[in-house]
């Protein structure tokens, strides 16, 4: 099916790189610094807007307005948010280990920049199309545990050290069933490659062919992102603030921002892997791919306000009795049924 | 020796308040945080359960910005003093409140944290919250109804973003 202004990014680029020589390395570099800039920007951008939508999501969901004074419908909430938690008092507990207590928030969010890049926003829009690239993906992300360990052993308190450890033993162990839930996608498609996935779903959305594995991904990616059912890392009422007790200001704001920069990119992966990025009719690419990305988190923010959170327990059975076993079986299945399409089908597949 | 010193940091203190960047930054960041008071999550005693009525559907904080209950002070601006504070819990509020980063606000809610309440002769009460920490806003009622409470953040909101006009003249200012 056509697409309408799909080439717009791309001729920007293009025409940017034209302007510094083509092929050279100033056009590289120049391209790789406006790039992150704009993957910056957009991790902004997003905290931002996820977060304003995260409250008016749940004032709906509970029968409330949501914030409202602030600007247009309350649009201009978070900004005002964002500028007082600028100004507030940067404290240093006395007993923190002051490097590992200053560094966490900065990995938080240096790794999500590091995982945006390789995520296609639209047709020819990679920032680094990676033939690794969800195996990178998922690499990186998995490092997102040491951040919040960091911020748990360098505070020196109890809380955080309990929320820090809780932390690692979540986030690795659905891990495991979020990557298992992917390998599904890579047997078929044969390719780690991000664009290459969107494009094998030109005909058909990989939802359809791994239900299982959507239910899976979306499943472990609410524990990866340590959002509700799944906030036993921050669960207020035993933990205080879990691993951001002893946060202020500007640094708990990265945390925050990395929160939701997190929120994006597994809806970003879902969108790309399993409802086929920015592939559909008629629209731009990119505002396809937005479409999905934001049903996607609409999606994170409606188990959010709808489940009661878990105990440590019913966590960990969760993980390892149930999700692992899925996803174990649908890789199983994805194998036999390969097995089977080829045996019809000898020509094609493989 | 002390007099010239302190002329010399009041006319300094002048400097500052015509320095025009200053004064812009100090509007707009007073202009942010008072539309964006994230209190802390604790109460005393019955009011608190009107101040989380206030945060309920029916009168909905939220929709000034003020729903953002921070479970660690090290988070929070507001401190909402709900209840009355006993001599034994006292020392924990006021370690709560040095918890809370600078600039922080205190809001005694309901007779008891206003003077004592109905408890005030009892030896066990501290009577009133200014006791021992700095209050900014007295919501009268026993308890206040969620509206008072929202009147009474809208008032703080008043007091942050007009610094000059609530500068008291026995603060020397």
């Amino acid at each position: 099916m056509p697409q309408y202004g799909s080439g717009l990014f791309v001729s920007i680029a293009h025409l940017i790189r034209g302007l510094f020589g083509g092929t050279t390395v100033t056009a590289d570099v120049v391209m790789t610094v406006i790039n992150s800039l704009i993957i910056w920007a957009l991790i902004a951008l997003a905290a931002l807007s996820l977060i304003l939508l995260e409250r008016k999501v749940a004032g709906w969901m509970q029968l409330r307005t949501g914030p409202n004074r602030l600007g247009p419908r309350g649009w201009f909430q978070t900004v005002a948010d964002a500028m007082k938690l600028l100004g507030k008092e940067d404290i240093f507990p006395a007993a923190a280990d002051k490097w590992v207590f200053g560094l966490a928030p900065m990995f938080v969010i240096g790794l999500s920049v590091m995982v945006m890049a390789v995520i296609p926003y639209g047709k020819g829009m990679v920032p680094v199309d990676l033939n690794v690239g969800i195996f990178y993906l998922l690499a990186v992300s998995a490092l997102t545990t040491i951040p919040f360990f960091m911020a748990g052993w360098g505070s020196n308190n109890k809380f955080a050290l309990l929320g820090g450890m809780r932390a690692v033993a979540q986030m690795i162990s659905y891990e495991i069933p979020l990557v298992f839930s992917l390998l599904g996608v890579v047997m078929i498609t044969q390719t780690f490659k991000m664009s290459a996935i969107v494009n094998a779903q030109s005909h058909v959305w990989f939802i359809l062919l791994q239900p299982l594995g959507f239910v899976v991904y979306t499943i472990a990616a609410t524990a990866e992102t340590n959002r509700a059912p799944f906030d036993l890392v921050e669960g207020e009422s035993e933990l205080t603030a879990g691993a951001f007790t002893e946060y202020t200001g500007m640094r708990w704001a990265l945390f925050f921002l990395g929160e939701y920069a997190n929120l994006f990119i597994v809806s970003a992966v879902a969108a790309t892997v399993f409802l086929g990025g920015w592939q559909g009719p008629f629209l731009p690419g990119w505002i396809w791919f937005a479409i999905k990305v934001l049903f996607m988190v609409f999606l994170f923010l409606w188990f959010r306000w709808t489940f009661p959170r878990l105990r440590v327990d019913q966590l960990m059975h969760f993980g390892w009795k149930v999700l692992l076993p899925l996803s174990v079986a649908n890789i199983l299945l994805t194998g036999v049924g390969i097995y089977i399409y080829q045996l019809i089908y000898p020509a094609i597949g493989g | 020796m002390e007099v010239d010193k302190e002329k010399e940091l009041r006319e300094a203190e002048e400097m500052v308040k015509k320095n025009i960047i200053l004064t812009t930054v100090d509007t707009a960041l007073n202009w942010a945080r008072g539309h964006s008071f994230w209190p802390v999550t604790f109460g005393l005693a019955c009011c608190a359960i009107e101040m989380m009525a206030a945060g309920a559907s029916r009168y909905d904080l939220s929709r000034f910005g003020y729903e953002v209950f921070r479970p660690s002070p090290r988070q929070a601006d507001v401190m909402i003093v709900a209840g009355t504070i006993t001599r034994k819990m006292a020392p924990a509020v006021r370690r709560i409140y040095d918890q809370m980063p600078e600039p922080k606000w205190v809001i005694a809610m309901g007779s008891c944290a206003n003077g004592g309440g109905p408890f005030v002769d009892s030896y066990a009460v501290v009577p009133g919250a200014d006791a021992f920490l700095p209050v900014d806003v007295y919501i009268p009622g026993c308890p206040p109804r969620p509206e008072s409470l929202i009147y009474g953040l809208l008032q703080l909101k008043q007091k942050v973003q007009n610094p000059a006009k609530v500068r008291l003249s026995r603060h020397g200012k």
